[in-house]
């Protein structure tokens, strides 16, 4: 009987210390910086000792010195130049170098051009490629309600890959009734990687960042309004998003809420607008950009859909509130800033002569103020400039 | 000293072993030749067996089975009948209840189906269960304050997972079967509904649940603190001077001016241990069909403290500035 306890006292010790060591949690202390109302408990968690792991993995690759904009158009010297034909030369050659040090660094070129002739658009990955040039103009220009004056480049989500570390396939509708007559988990139920390991809806990005379904499910009466309220069941899914946010950006909840009140928006941080904004561009994006693409890419490179990967927080933030620590990567390359150059003529005409003064000026933005909430957008007069 | 500190039970009776008062002419036998275990006398009675299994108890039992096993056997499919998997992921797995769609009808046995079969095996099962535990305590000639303690307890079950949902209109309300899936879902009904903790009835289940764990210290430690004088085995009332008794009144009426007495402290946790789930149940049962967000009421009703606003605003508010379409 002794021998029985001592071997039951061992096990569970045995089991105690497995459970403690291979959880993946982070022993104390750690460090944490009030962020909201004393006695909230709104505060930033920041672990010191993997905090400089982290870093060292989020460092911005240096850019060339920027050349004048000067000398003949890219567009005039080469073939079938779609959107960065007003260009100089220079400057073209330079941000052609830079993808490739971004997306393709051991393929080199031959990864989207045809060596024989690098007009032609043989390459499956150079229609990508185009597509995803006037994507990140468009995040520049058109999101800095989210972007703010840093901006986006390919090494945003790409850091050296062909393809972003961090997608995601529209899982199989087919898949949720595994065995067609028991299992019913209603897309849910799994140790699933997208929603931190929680049992939450592993897809929450079809419906919210893909589709568009209202992630709001909170009430904003105190008293039912007669008008059915969302179910319990959709509230799993936004807070399976939610989660997935989180992980994303390497925050918690209160990051950008109050959990007194997830939904009140004047409780909330400006961060949540930000956010906000973010779900609305990820959103274009996968829908504008890069869902389109799906028809012009190689089996291998499609999902149970028949669709390509797509995009969610992850893919550019990888763990940090801001993605590469806030770095303005993109004010070194100018005509990520916007639809310099394009097919779309006359629009664009009266921006290009502006384009070389472009980054002084952003920087002077972005030194000046550094805009929070939605509401300070209005001061920033960058857009205006290259937006007619 | 030390005798007396222990964290195990320190009396073991042995003999004789006793099978109990005559039973009702109409009850089935005690079933089973009683044994002593050491272990299990170390915490508390040294005899085990015989037990009474009666109708009641063989069909609470046999619901209990099917419950399980369709509940165990759905969630072994959800992961393609891998054994491994099935124990590497049991706690996210779970038995759903139907979509939304279905509201109240009988969905299709793989939509929601089999988690109102399992439902229904569930609720037989305790069911007759609780008739089990009213028929041995009659039995015995005992009062039925057990039965109805557990009742209690039944009462937020049926709550949770048939009252409000039918409340509500669709079965898609309730809880699902699973470890951490249902955890997850009672983080997302607090979400939906506004925060819970601005519930009244909330509040009063923790109250209570938090003023049961303290009656079940005081009490506890009172009667192991007496037990060198046989508070234990005190059968009276305290009012013989000088018992065990009569110095856990005094030293409570010494520290607080009050004192509960034996048989008032049993009263008082019993209330209180059945008001965690009473209470707790109207709670839920209140939320979504009588108020849809409890921080918006308790802001009507001045419990939710007013903090400073941020000065945020809802973006979907305002027009839309950026390039969407």
């Amino acid at each position: 009987m002794k021998i029985a306890a001592w071997f039951t006292g061992v096990v569970l010790f045995g089991l105690t210390l497995f459970m403690l060591f291979t959880a993946g949690w982070e022993r104390p202390p750690v460090d944490t910086e009030q962020s909201g109302y004393r006695g909230t408990g709104m505060e930033e968690v920041i672990n010191p000792r993997t905090e400089a792991d982290l870093r060292s993995t989020q460092v911005a690759p240096e850019a060339t010195p920027l050349p004048p904009d000067a000398g003949p158009r890219a567009g005039d010297v080469y073939q079938n130049v779609q959107v960065l034909g007003d260009l100089s030369v220079v400057r073209f050659t330079r941000l052609m170098q830079a993808i490739t040090e971004w997306v393709s660094p051991e393929e080199g070129c031959a990864y989207c051009h045809n060596l024989q002739n690098l007009a032609e658009d043989s390459v499956y990955t150079k229609m990508v490629s185009r597509t995803m040039l006037q994507m990140t103009q468009n995040i520049n220009s058109e999101w800095d309600d989210h972007v703010q004056q840093t901006g986006v480049t390919c090494y945003t989500c790409h850091r050296g890959k062909n393809v972003p570390e961090y997608a995601w396939f529209n899982s199989d509708p087919d898949a949720s009734a595994v065995d067609g007559m028991v299992g019913w988990r209603n897309g849910q139920n799994r140790a699933s990687p997208s929603v931190g390991l929680s049992s939450l809806p592993e897809d929450p990005f079809t419906p919210y960042i893909d589709g568009n379904q209202s992630i709001r499910v909170i009430g904003d009466t105190a008293l039912p309004d007669g008008a059915p309220g969302e179910t319990i069941q959709n509230t799993e899914w936004t807070y399976g998003l939610m989660i997935h946010m989180s992980e994303a950006l390497g925050v918690n909840c209160t990051y950008c809420h109050n959990s007194r009140s997830f939904s009140v928006w004047n409780q909330s941080t400006p961060q949540r607008a930000v956010s906000w904004y973010g779900l609305e561009m990820a959103r274009a994006v996968n829908n504008e950009y890069v869902s389109p693409l799906s028809s012009v890419l190689p089996p291998h490179r499609l999902g149970p859909t028949g669709e390509g990967q797509k995009v969610n927080c992850t893919t550019c933030h990888q763990g940090v509130n801001k993605p590469l620590y806030g770095a303005a990567m993109a004010e070194a390359y100018p005509s990520l800033l916007g639809p310099g150059a394009s097919m779309q003529g006359s629009r664009n005409a009266a921006v290009i002569p502006e384009t070389p003064t472009e980054p002084a000026e952003r920087v002077q933005v972005a030194k000046g103020s550094s805009p929070q909430t939605a509401d300070d957008q209005a001061a920033v007069p960058a857009r205006e400039s290259t937006l007619q | 000293m030390a005798e007396y500190q222990h964290i195990f039970t320190r009396a073991q009776v042995r003999f004789p072993m006793h099978d109990g008062v005559p039973l009702p002419a109409d009850n089935e036998p005690r079933l089973g030749k009683p044994v002593f275990s050491y272990w299990l006398g170390r915490l508390g009675d040294a005899q085990v067996g015989p037990i009474y299994l009666g109708w009641y108890g063989l069909a609470s039992i046999i619901c209990a089975f099917v419950a399980i096993e369709i509940i165990g056997l759905n969630m072994w499919a959800s992961v393609g009948w891998d054994p491994i998997e099935f124990v590497r992921q049991l706690p996210w797995l779970a038995l759903e209840p139907p979509p939304v769609e279905y509201g109240l009808s009988l969905p299709p046995l793989n939509e929601g189906g089999w988690w109102l079969m399992a439902g229904f095996f569930l609720t037989a099962s305790i069911l007759l269960w609780w008739m089990r535990m009213y028929t041995r305590a009659r039995a015995l000639g005992m009062g039925t304050h057990v039965a109805w303690a557990f009742m209690a307890a039944i009462w937020l079950y049926l709550v949770l997972g048939f009252i409000r949902p039918i409340a509500m209109g669709s079965w898609s309300e309730a809880v699902p079967f699973g470890i951490f899936p249902h955890l997850d879902w009672t983080a997302a009904f607090s979400i939906r509904y506004g925060n819970l903790f601005y519930n009244p009835f909330h509040m009063l289940s923790i109250a209570f649940l938090y003023g049961s764990v303290l009656f079940f210290a005081m009490h506890g430690g009172t009667v192991m603190a007496t037990a060198r004088y046989g508070s234990e085995r005190e059968i009276e009332q305290a009012w013989d001077r000088g018992t065990a008794y009569e110095r856990s009144g005094l030293f409570w009426r010494w520290t607080m001016g009050f004192c509960a007495n034996a048989e008032s402290i049993h009263r008082w946790a019993w209330w209180f241990a059945v008001l965690v789930p009473i209470t707790g149940g109207i709670g839920i049962l209140l939320t979504g069909t009588v108020v849809d967000n409890w921080y918006l009421w308790g802001l009507k009703h001045g419990i939710v403290p007013p903090y400073p606003e941020t000065g945020v605003v809802d973006p979907a508010a305002m027009p839309m500035q950026g390039g969407n379409p």
